[in-house]
């Protein structure tokens, strides 16, 4: 579905993402891990074309997309779950997602306001709330609506536990694994490592700009000096 | 001190109100979703006027000759973004520079084209007259403007508040890259909102015209004021345009009545104190969400 194959990716003259190769397969969930700094935001950037690499290859779906600009690729079925959720403060909540609707590019599963208020009925109740006036959950769950009214193939999630409760992020994880199971794929930055354990297939640890450690979740979750050494756990 | 002529300079005012809300309105929403501070913005209220008195001399009637003015305005605009604006994306100094540099050289090709002396738009003529009410006597023209105006301010609310594009432009003001990462192509937005700008700046030389004249420099003019206007009011909104051209066009008539010399230090006094109490404008949101 999904494949970077040495990816250099520079902001400024820092050179962060140092040859990063690595593959999202079909309706497969790939959790990327790492300590603050180890590029993963950039991977995610890059993948969507906010930060174009420098030299390399991202295909999706067969098709090459390194240099496409943003607009494009999130066309192609790359849907963006931004770190810090990045509402539109100044739009409604059903603002911000009937902005971005869009059939999908093959017609399969629609996602239309119905669907996402039925996914989040908590949405619905907040629909004519602006967006700066949600809790963090209420923000992670419009920001995670707002990407599927873009119809997408492909859901690029980077860091939906950041700063909410247990509960909330057990609510997260459950909605990525029904993403899954309706046919998504998906790539997603965490620090939580119980989150990303419980929804991925397979587990990738970034340091330094690259992909040092592969394996499952189970593999990782045994692991204690990988876990120590890349995620400071 | 005598009342109507008291209300005639509040009529003066608002209408000058108007026209700096027209010009400004366009600067306000490129500065706020672009970032970009167009000083050429001027020259689209200046080249405006000067079509349309071209326009009426080739016999055309006014409300054609703000249509052509605003249509070529709005082309202009799009020329000047799409052609040259465009590489200077991202580079504050360049754009500086580049739109700088552009309003000199539009200002000369109006002294070539039309020549450099005061000139003016004659008042059409359903328009030219007065109404006396209750002793006061109002110049319809200037009535006109005012509603003219607020139609325009109607428009640009429906337009922002009740349409997908005005959720769209407002969402880029928020955050732009999040916009494209959604799948909207914002340079389309940009070119856009650029075009209905420039328009709206033309709009306002027009109407202008019978009222204000017009002459090469103008928009070097009108471009300070409007600038007072953005700050003043806030970026990115088209009621902070409003608010902020009627407040800057009162200060300015009843400056010029009572303390002529003094009046553009009282409209950068305003400006002043309205920063002081609220940096980001009347109606600017802080950018800290």
């Amino acid at each position: 579905m999904l494949e970077l194959e040495d990816v250099h990716t520079y902001y400024g003259t820092s050179h962060i993402l140092q040859g990063l190769s690595f593959s999202v397969p079909e309706r497969k969930c790939v959790a990327l891990l790492g300590r603050n700094g180890a590029g993963k935001t950039t991977a995610i950037h890059s993948i969507a074309g906010l930060t174009p690499p420098r030299r390399g290859s991202i295909r999706f779906m067969e098709r090459e997309i390194a240099g496409l600009r943003p607009h494009k690729i999130a066309r192609l079925g790359v849907g963006l779950v931004p770190q810090g959720r990045r509402i539109f403060p100044s739009l409604t909540v059903e603002e911000n997602l009937i902005i971005t609707n869009r059939q999908s590019p093959d017609g399969a599963e629609n996602w239309d306001l119905t669907k996402v208020y039925e996914l989040f009925p908590a949405l619905r109740e907040r629909a004519s709330n602006m967006g700066n006036e949600l809790s963090g959950g209420e923000q992670q769950m419009l920001a995670i609506a707002r990407a599927l009214m873009t119809n997408p193939r492909f859901l690029l999630m980077d860091e939906p536990s950041e700063g909410l409760a247990p509960v909330i992020i057990e609510r997260i994880g459950d909605v990525v694994l029904r993403l899954k199971e309706a046919g998504l794929s998906i790539l997603v930055v965490e620090q939580n490592v119980s989150l990303a354990c419980s929804v991925a297939d397979e587990i990738l640890i970034m340091n330094k700009g690259r992909i040092v450690w592969r394996g499952s979740p189970k593999e990782l979750l045994a692991d204690e000096p990988v876990q120590h050494k890349y995620l400071g756990v | 001190m005598d009342i109507s002529f008291l209300v005639v300079q509040i009529l003066t005012g608002l209408a000058y109100g108007m026209l700096l809300f027209m010009i400004s309105v366009g600067l306000s929403v490129i500065f706020g979703l672009m970032g970009i501070v167009n000083l050429a913005h001027g020259v689209f209220f200046v080249v405006g006027a000067y079509l349309a008195l071209s326009v009426l001399d080739m016999g055309a009637n006014f409300l054609v000759a703000l249509g052509v003015a605003m249509l070529a305005m709005a082309l202009l605009g799009v020329m000047i973004e799409r052609f040259l604006l465009f590489r200077s994306y991202g580079n504050e100094l360049n754009q500086v520079l580049l739109t700088f540099g552009l309003a000199f050289v539009l200002a000369d090709v109006i002294k070539m084209i039309w020549g450099a002396r005061l000139q003016s738009l004659p008042t059409p003529a359903v328009l030219d007259f007065s109404v006396t009410l209750a002793g006061i006597t109002f110049p319809t023209y200037r009535l006109a403007v005012v509603l003219v105006g607020c139609i325009v301010a109607v428009v640009l609310w429906y337009l922002e508040t009740r349409t997908r594009t005005g959720a769209i432009i407002r969402a880029g003001v928020d955050d732009r890259e999040m916009v494209s990462a959604l799948g909207i192509n914002i340079t389309l937005v940009f070119a856009g909102v650029f075009a209905f700008g420039a328009a709206l700046a033309g709009m306002g030389g027009v109407l202008g015209g019978p009222i204000l004249g017009m002459y090469p420099d103008m928009g070097f003019d009108i471009l300070v004021l409007s600038l007072i206007v953005v700050v003043l009011g806030g970026l990115g909104t088209w009621k902070g345009a409003f608010v902020g051209g009627i407040l800057v066009g009162m200060v300015q008539i009843f400056g010029q009545a009572y303390f002529p010399s003094l009046s553009l230090v009282i409209v950068f006094l305003l400006m002043a104190v309205v920063l002081l109490i609220r940096p980001s404008g009347l109606f600017g949101r802080s950018h800290a969400t």
